[in-house]
């Protein structure tokens, strides 16, 4: 659907990240595309939080950068990346439990993001009102009061309200019941077509492959797989995604666009799960 | 008439307790800092008022907002540089920078204003006034004026708080500051400007200090900061309105004591506070097992 040569929004170059003496990323690059739906799959610590933390400033990587609109932002704080553009949704949605859901939002627009020529940018509380039925009513009562699937809504409407370049979505799916999964992931063509380009972190594998226009799978810090979904058999991601070896006996590492085409350090390791 | 009498006294005594315990109570529940130098800010602002004055002979009144706006100024700049390098080393840590500052200020009072204990000298009437009520109960007109004070000020914490664009912003900031990070806040400003307000009330309750009775460089910790911590405790941490009725259970308990015995009165107010601390530690008008 992509090709290289589309403008790249959001890229990551060789990124290493420590927490105290644990590397949690080691060398992991990344290109997204304007428009894209850009998945990062992979086990539990394997570092896909910590990618998307750092892409949001929330961790100070030890190497690498990461550029936005072709500016290099590593050296920005959170606030500011939020400012120019760079919104997450993170893992475990992060209400503000003491204010009520329109509140919640609130907050999101209170920072956002200028768009040149116009009053605003596409996403207003109301649109987000309109885009998630239940809120309208239920927009005087306290998030935490509310179910996870609704909490989850909230979470991606404050982020919407920033009217975000690139928006990253961690975990979305941790802990909802998957027709409430799949109820949230029907609202990804509509933020698409707002002009909204999106990073995402998923664990459930099948669903990443139906939603991405691009599937990176990350193994103990380290890059594993990337390309179109289509370009992988579920054998080739799952081998990936685990960490066993490939009927060759080699590792899975399977040709796709990027920069990075990094191997398994220990294609005997198996992943945690 | 003398229980009626003490009751008055302590609910009026209450206020000013009130107007002690809500900055310590602001700066607690949005950023989690327990200011042990709380007590000797508002010595200072008493300070500053009383330098103010006497140096520019300008009325008492306008020496308030002066003092106000310096001291919340000092707020925003503590905050922006000491207690904000001390918050990134651990919450603990915020304890012991904010009990040197207390050092140095005390001392440093010490050296520059001597141990001799000042009042704010307001010359105005009204600071001596007081009508009666029947025969025998006599309310200064100070100490209304002090309650009535504390009330504005909690009334206007309130608004501002649950009403305001920034209020919201310091909601959510004290909620969880790194998802107000990623929703554009620059949180170290709101903490900013949160000690700003806290600063602000501080130099409030040290004026109003200042004109009840006298200042020395030790009744910050002695007095004030005892019964601000007590106030709060009592009456709920995070609660504006607990801490107004913390501060009145306490007034109102001492005056209680010193009615049985004039030495009595610093006991009873502290016996009510262990009570609460053993019979509801969460205070009186906070719900339990808040997180």
């Amino acid at each position: 659907m992509t090709s290289p040569n589309e403008s790249v929004l959001l890229a990551v170059r060789d990124l290493t990240v420590h927490h105290g003496q644990l590397k949690a990323l080691s060398g992991v690059s990344l290109r997204v595309a304007e428009g894209e739906v850009y998945a990062i799959i992979g086990a539990n610590g394997a570092g896909k939080t910590t990618l998307m933390r750092t892409i949001a400033g929330l961790h100070s990587p030890t190497a690498g950068t990461v550029l936005f609109e072709g500016r290099d932002v590593t050296g920005l704080r959170p606030e500011k990346r939020a400012a120019a553009g760079i919104v997450m949704v993170p893992e475990g949605r992060r209400l503000f439990p003491s204010l009520t859901l329109e509140e919640n939002l609130k907050v999101g627009a209170a920072y956002a993001r200028k768009v040149r020529g116009t009053s605003g940018g596409p996403w207003t509380i109301e649109r987000v009102y309109e885009t998630f039925p239940f809120m309208k009513d239920r927009r005087a009562q306290k998030t935490a009061q509310m179910s996870g699937g609704e909490q989850q809504q909230v979470a991606i409407g404050r982020a919407l309200v920033a009217n975000p370049r690139v928006l990253l979505l961690d975990e979305l799916s941790l802990g909802l019941a998957p027709v409430i999964v799949q109820r949230i992931y029907d609202t990804l063509p509509q933020i698409l077509e707002s002009g909204i380009t999106v990073l995402l972190v998923e664990q459930d594998v099948s669903q990443a492959r139906r939603v991405a226009t691009h599937l990176q799978c990350l193994l103990e810090g380290h890059t594993t797989l990337e390309g179109e979904p289509g370009d992988f058999t579920s054998g080739q991601v799952e081998a990936a995604y685990f960490g066993s070896t490939g009927p060759g006996g080699r590792p899975p590492v399977l040709p796709g666009r990027g920069p990075d085409q990094t191997t398994l350090s220990d294609p005997l390791k198996t992943g945690e799960l | 008439m003398g229980w009626v009498n003490a009751i008055i006294q302590g609910i009026l005594t209450g206020g000013l307790y009130a107007l002690f315990a809500c900055g310590l109570s602001l700066m607690f529940g949005v950023m989690r800092v327990v200011n042990l130098a709380h007590g000797d800010l508002a010595t200072v602002a008493g300070y500053i008022g009383v330098g103010l004055i006497a140096a520019t002979r300008i009325p008492f009144l306008w020496a308030v907002p002066i003092v106000v706006v310096i001291m919340a100024v000092v707020g925003y700049v503590l905050q922006r540089t000491l207690i904000q390098a001390a918050l990134r080393r651990g919450e603990l840590t915020t304890l012991i920078v904010t009990f040197g500052l207390s050092m140095v200020i005390e001392n440093g009072l010490l050296q520059f204003f001597t141990a001799n204990s000042r009042g704010l000298g307001v010359n105005e009437s009204i600071a001596t006034a007081s009508f009666s009520i029947g025969s025998s109960i006599q309310v200064a007109w100070l100490d209304v004026i002090i309650f009535l004070l504390a009330v504005v000020v909690l009334l206007g914490l309130q608004y501002y708080l649950s009403s305001t664009k920034y209020g919201r912003l310091i909601r959510a900031v004290a909620d969880d500051r790194e998802a107000a990070q990623l929703s554009g806040a620059d949180y170290r400003h709101v903490f900013g400007v949160a000690a700003a307000i806290a600063f602000a009330t501080v130099a409030l309750a040290g004026m109003a200090y200042g004109m009840t009775t006298t200042i020395d460089p030790t009744s910050g910790t002695d007095t004030i900061l005892l019964f601000a911590f007590a106030a709060v405790v009592i009456g709920g941490l995070g609660s504006l309105w607990g801490t107004l009725a913390g501060g009145i259970v306490l007034g109102v308990a001492q005056q209680i004591g010193a009615q049985l015995n004039l030495s009595y009165e610093l006991l009873a107010g502290y016996l009510i506070f262990l009570v609460v601390l053993i019979v509801r530690p969460q205070g009186l008008t906070t719900r339990g097992s808040q997180s």
